[in-house]
């Protein structure tokens, strides 16, 4: 960022810019951030001009000598203070009521501004709230007691939020989030401080810029609207063409497939709160949809507004995307994991945003965020109504610890398992828990990817899996049972489960289940086995609990047990069993 | 390497911060005699500077800069105490 003045000259150059009249009054010099605002806004299309109050004239230049801002006829006012700028704060040994009373002045004293602003002026307002302080005099009782600065600038911030809820020309920056996100002992730069009056690091005036940058598109309804996707790598892993839907990456199985279905989710919330998903993908089109019905996708195809999948250049496909949604291309965000596709959409689409995701799945919500590219200034009654129906996390707090008993509890849950016959989309990850799942492992038998498949044409053997979906979402494909057929007996060679579904009785529905195939092969008892092993103590009493008797104990620790399927009725009562979808 | 050797790189960070491609700098060239080194551009520079060589000056330092010269040497010191 050293040519600014090349760049900002080119900028300049480009027609239908927007003029806007910015007015910043400080608590600090602003000459860094105003310059790094101005290339930013030029980026966005406007062409602003700005007045710029002298360092630490903010108040007097509202209230009292207001005559040049009055003369300047600003669009906008930014008031740009810092926690340098809070004019007392409550001594280190004072009362309950002196810190009130220390907020209230504080907050009079930026309401006097505000107001004056209105007065004289009556444009939107735009101010910061305040970071914490760079250092905490009374470390972690700086943030509790009566005279902390922490707590004191957490009072203001949280009246600053109530003075903004109540007054529509008044909107905040959340300088104090921002800087937390790059950190305080990164923000605070002590040398600029006392040579040039400058309150934050370079990154730190940086990212007060995007966010103003962003906050002015959202005022002037020029934020982005349309998030473009592409699929191989980007919402999955793998390439859907070569190694077919099964194969692909997504769901809980490894911590890959975990970043994707993360990243898909941070798609969905966008989507949850307005932000349209659209599709831009060299693949077959029949093929890419697939990958939108996987199981353990959570990105469905209802999500997608618009999808493209084709062997067309994507910027050609993005201008048909832009035609079909009635949008123009310019409120558009294109995530692609490939650095050459991106190079060419930023080159040949004017105004896209393409940001530097780069090719790791973990990083792309942070980048994408990092570019404050889907700004809103205030949600309607319909974004709230959305923001409530999926709002899973505050359910969880609420619910927790209120219950008669665990019964109740696991009723709470509103549990759904999906209970079946091994289906060929499963295999890989049923194969990956054989050789991963220690604990709740009744033989501790490992299989081959190959193993497994040959279950599926064996008459005498059955494979089932099981799913589990609770109020907190979909838990994925977390146990195995696998059994073979001798005669009328049916011996249980293998029976997992993930310990993140522990005590949830999905052992009980799986049994259920078990003997619901069994008995349509003729078997009349099944025969299951435990083999000791250092990390599976927790299911050495797995099987007499679900009401098998014991056949033989061996010295080793090794035991039979046996359960007649003759008279057995389904037990389990806490979880709803779904038919499998596409057996 | 003597401290004049990098003048070649810190001219060339003049040029492009102050936008002047055929800017010439020597030891005694300073904010009175450079055109368009206004404080914003000294604060740009100085940052400029720390972060392609990786250090921070210390605020007694910074008072002491009034020449080109003045911060090649006070780089070359820094750089031989890393």
């Amino acid at each position: 960022m050293t040519k600014r003045k090349g760049l900002r000259r080119k900028l300049a150059e480009r027609e239908n810019l927007q003029p806007i009249r910015i007015a910043v009054l400080s608590g600090s010099t602003t000459n860094e951030v105003v310059d790094l605002l101005e290339l930013k806004l030029l980026d966005a299309g406007f062409a602003p001009t700005f007045h710029q109050s002298e360092y630490g004239r903010f108040y007097v230049d509202a209230v009292h000598d207001a005559d040049a801002l009055i003369q300047f006829e600003p669009h906008l006012v930014y008031v740009h203070t810092s926690v340098r700028n809070i004019q007392r704060f409550p001594p280190v040994g004072c009362s309950e009521i002196e810190f009130e009373e220390h907020v209230k002045t504080e907050i009079n004293f930026f309401q006097e501004m505000w107001t004056s602003l209105e007065e004289k002026i009556g444009c939107l307002v735009i101010q910061n709230n305040f970071e914490f302080p760079s250092y905490a005099i009374l470390g972690n009782l700086d943030a509790t007691i009566a005279g902390g600065h922490t707590r004191f600038v957490s009072a203001l911030n949280l009246e600053f939020a109530r003075r903004a809820a109540s007054n529509s020309k008044l909107l905040v920056q959340d300088i104090c989030s921002i800087s937390a996100r790059i950190g305080l002992d990164q923000w605070f730069d002590f040398e600029r401080w006392f040579s040039y009056k400058i309150n934050t690091s370079l990154e730190g005036s940086h990212a007060i810029a995007t966010s103003l940058t962003a906050i002015i598109r959202a005022i002037y309804g020029k934020a982005r609207k349309v998030l473009v996707l592409d699929l191989d790598n980007t919402l999955w892993g793998g390439v859907i063409g070569d190694d077919g839907v099964e194969k692909i990456q997504i769901g809980r199985e490894t911590p890959v497939a975990e970043a994707y279905s993360a990243f898909q989710q941070y798609c969905l919330s966008l989507r949850n709160r307005g932000v349209l998903l659209a599709v831009c993908s060299k693949n077959n089109e029949e093929i890419a949809k697939q990958g939108f019905e996987h199981p353990d996708s959570i990105l469905k195809l209802e999500h997608i507004s618009c999808f493209k999948a084709n062997w067309d250049p994507k910027h050609e496909n993005i201008a048909l995307i832009a035609t079909e949604l009635n949008l123009g291309a310019d409120s558009f965000v294109f995530v692609d994991d490939n650095p050459a596709e991106r190079e060419i959409v930023r080159a040949q689409i004017d105004g896209i945003a393409v940001p530097e995701v780069g090719s790791e799945v973990a990083q792309f919500a942070r980048i994408i965020e990092a570019g404050r590219y889907f700004e809103p200034i205030s949600l309607s009654q319909e974004d709230y109504e959305r923001a409530a129906l999926y709002d899973q996390n505050s359910k969880r707090t609420v619910f927790e610890g209120k219950f008669a008993d665990y019964g109740e509890y696991l009723d709470s849950l509103s549990m759904t398992a999906e209970i079946g016959r091994f289906q060929p989309i499963y295999l890989e990850r049923i194969a990956q828990l054989t050789n991963k799942t220690n604990q709740f492992n009744l033989t501790t038998r490992r299989y081959t990817f190959g193993e497994i498949e040959s279950i599926l044409t064996d008459p005498d053997a059955i494979g089932i899996y099981g799913r589990l979906t609770d109020r907190f979402g979909d838990n994925g494909l977390i146990s195995v049972v696998l059994g073979r057929r001798k005669n009328d007996i049916l011996d249980i060679d293998l029976w997992l489960m993930s310990c993140r579904v522990l005590k949830r009785d999905m052992e009980v529905a799986m049994l259920d289940t078990l003997i619901e195939y069994a008995r349509g092969m003729g078997v009349a008892i099944l025969h299951g086995h435990y083999l000791p092993t250092k990390k599976n103590a927790m299911v050495q009493d797995h099987y007499t609990k679900l009401g098998f008797e014991t056949v033989s104990q061996n010295p080793d620790g090794s035991a039979i047990y046996s359960l007649e399927t003759k008279g057995f009725t389904p037990r389990n009562t806490h979880i709803k069993i779904m038919e499998p979808a596409n057996e | 390497m003597s401290s004049d050797d990098r003048l070649p790189e810190i001219q060339e960070i003049f040029r492009d911060i102050l936008d002047e491609p055929d800017l010439v700098l020597n030891r005694h060239s300073n904010a009175e005699n450079v055109p368009d080194w206004d404080s914003l551009a000294h604060v740009n520079l100085i940052t400029a500077i720390e972060k392609r060589y990786k250090v921070k000056f210390a605020l007694g330092q910074l008072q002491q800069l009034h020449h080109v010269g003045d911060l090649l040497d006070l780089l070359d010191q820094k750089l031989a105490a890393k």
